[in-house]
């Protein structure tokens, strides 16, 4: 669906030229959601800018829904949509009109547009909504409403940009099933961008770890999680005293790294937390060395984003 | 050729939203009103006693300037229109579909045209109690004329405003020529009143002579060299405002 090779992007600014994407490769097949996650200004949105046509590559090449990006612009706009990040719809104008407007634009005459319309809308719980003015619409529903407009002309390759930012809990896991089911029932390969480590271990199939315009990472979830150094094992000490028996224990273990101690905390990682759990409690009852409190946690996607540029994803600032 | 289809989408659109919300075709037509009722009468006592003035009474003075004013403000504000739109996230919207980037910007003037021809046949039909008697065939051609400037600085305004992207930016570019443009075209006085330099100054905009010209068809003369001139400067004034448009909207951070 989507093969990209060197695809770069610098901008002219008054500070001198700035290189927002550095040579991106990317391979998306069809059926899959593959999501980009990095944080803010990694160069997310402008990569998906320019596979949607709207800006120039500043160089590579690229083939997206099966038409050559700088010599058929056209024929890729006929076969994607796209869900731009800020939102697509006007508040003076009602939900419904936006809609049929946008499908008009593609070709379809009026009559199907709206028939079209309401079938999307019933399927992204939209009922009822469609003479509304869309400054009157929830946060959720106008996302909601975006992503409709988006898939009105049925395209084949959809792009989301960051789809549930700045939505509440419980209509951002109301989006996710219905991005599942546009997979799922529908068929559409989506390529969506995020820096929501929960969004991106959810949702997708294969993960483009972005950052500083360029692709530091790629791989299902599990996969980028299983090159993370492993489970973390906490143990927390009911004296401090023995903080070097518990390490002398942990170092023991198969695939430690090297533990650390932080107070009455003392931490390693290794590769099944799970398993290793059993044996090294009995050992260290053994050795006498009361704990107050375990826990073992598997690594997230921040711990591969730690790992893999040396930066926690948690500490971008917050979209 | 999508463009005439896509033009007539974004046209029937454009209109829809604004006869929804027709209160920026009443503020348009205000200012041209207010000169009529409450500065035209004044006009009447100085034609009569003035010399040096075009042919014709006060009013057929007077409201062809009212008329290219209304050409040229009417539309030069539809800038700010765009921006909101842009700011909404439906220029881009717009730009990712297949539709010609040139009937973003040709559906979107064809709705301001249709807007200002209807100001336009207000304003005149309001002046004629007022004392305005001027042929037919006359205010129809100025009425077109006025259209036509009315799609070339539609043109300009939203090239303008798609580079600039801010509301900050585009207020003071635009009062910043409008007075300039309003005092040398004539449209409150003619420039036949002026000083020599002044003359000359003014005869460098091609607005005056647009001005010059509707007053010309005012008066019945439609085949006078002064009407073919006027007409000439208002065809520059829309290949000018055409071009820069269409190149604006063909570039790509529009």
């Amino acid at each position: 669906m989507i093969q990209a090779r060197k695809l770069s992007r610098t901008f002219k600014t008054r500070t001198g030229p700035v290189q927002a994407v550095r040579g991106v490769d990317l391979d998306v097949e069809k059926g899959e959601i593959v999501g980009f996650l990095g944080p803010n200004g990694a160069g997310k949105t402008t990569t998906l800018r320019m596979l949607t046509t709207l800006i120039e590559p500043t160089a590579g090449e690229a083939t997206v829904a099966g038409h050559d990006l700088r010599h058929d612009p056209v024929g890729v706009r006929r076969n994607i949509g796209y869900v731009a990040q800020g939102g697509v719809t006007l508040d003076i104008a009602r939900a419904g009109e936006e809609c049929v407007d946008q499908a008009r634009l593609y070709g379809i005459k009026p009559a199907t547009a709206v028939a079209r319309g309401r079938e999307l809308f019933g399927q992204l719980d939209l009922d009822g909504l469609w003479d509304r003015n869309c400054n009157s619409l929830s946060g959720g529903q106008r996302r909601r409403l975006d992503i409709v407009i988006g898939l009105m002309h049925t395209p084949a390759l959809v792009f989301l940009d960051e789809p549930t930012t700045g939505l509440d809990p419980q209509s951002r896991a109301n989006l996710w099933e219905h991005i599942l089911r546009l997979r799922n029932d529908q068929g559409s390969t989506i390529f969506l961008t995020t820096h929501y480590l929960d969004e991106a271990d959810y949702l997708c199939d294969r993960l483009l770890v972005i950052d500083n315009g360029t692709i530091v990472s790629a791989g299902t979830p599990e996969e980028l999680k299983s090159q993370v150094s492993g489970d973390a094992v906490t143990l927390t000490l009911a004296d401090h005293g023995r903080a070097q028996d518990a390490v002398s224990v942990l170092s023991g273990l198969e695939g430690a790294d090297t533990p650390t101690v932080d107070g009455d905390q003392v931490q390693v990682h290794v590769p099944k937390g799970g398993a290793a759990l059993p044996g090294l409690l009995r050992e260290l009852d053994g050795k006498g060395v009361d704990l107050a409190a375990v826990e073992v946690r598997r690594p997230t996607l921040d711990d591969v984003f730690l790992s893999l540029t040396g930066r926690s994803l948690r500490d971008e600032p917050a979209a | 050729m999508t463009f005439l289809r896509d033009t007539w989408i974004i046209f029937s659109r454009s209109m829809r939203l604004s006869i929804r919300n027709p209160i920026w075709v009443v503020i348009g037509l205000t200012q041209p009103i207010l000169y009529l009722a409450l500065f035209g009468p004044l006009l009447k006592q100085v034609v009569s006693s003035t010399p040096g003035l075009p042919p014709g009474d006060a009013w057929q003075i007077f409201v062809p300037g009212l008329l290219v004013q209304l050409g040229i403000f009417g539309a030069a504000f539809v800038g700010f229109g765009l921006i909101a739109e842009y700011r909404a996230g439906v220029i881009e919207r717009q730009r990712v579909t297949p539709a010609s980037r040139i009937a973003l910007l040709s559906g979107r003037v064809l709705r301001d045209v249709v807007v200002l021809l209807v100001q336009a046949i207000i304003l005149t039909v309001v002046a004629v109690p007022f004392g305005l008697r001027a042929p037919i065939g006359g205010v129809i051609l100025a009425i077109v004329v006025v259209a036509a400037l009315g799609a070339a600085f539609a043109s300009l305004s939203y090239a303008a405003a798609l580079r600039l992207k801010s509301e900050d930016a585009l207020a003071p570019l635009f009062n910043g020529l409008a007075i300039p443009i309003l005092l040398l075209s004539g449209i409150l006085l003619p420039m036949s009143l002026a000083p020599t330099w002044l003359r000359d100054v003014a005869d460098v905009n091609p607005l005056k002579h647009v001005v010059d010209g509707v007053r010309e068809f005012f008066t019945g003369n439609i085949t006078s060299s002064t009407g073919l001139w006027g007409l000439l400067c208002t065809l520059g004034l829309v290949v000018v405002g055409t071009w820069f448009g269409t190149l604006t909207f063909r570039r790509e951070s529009a």
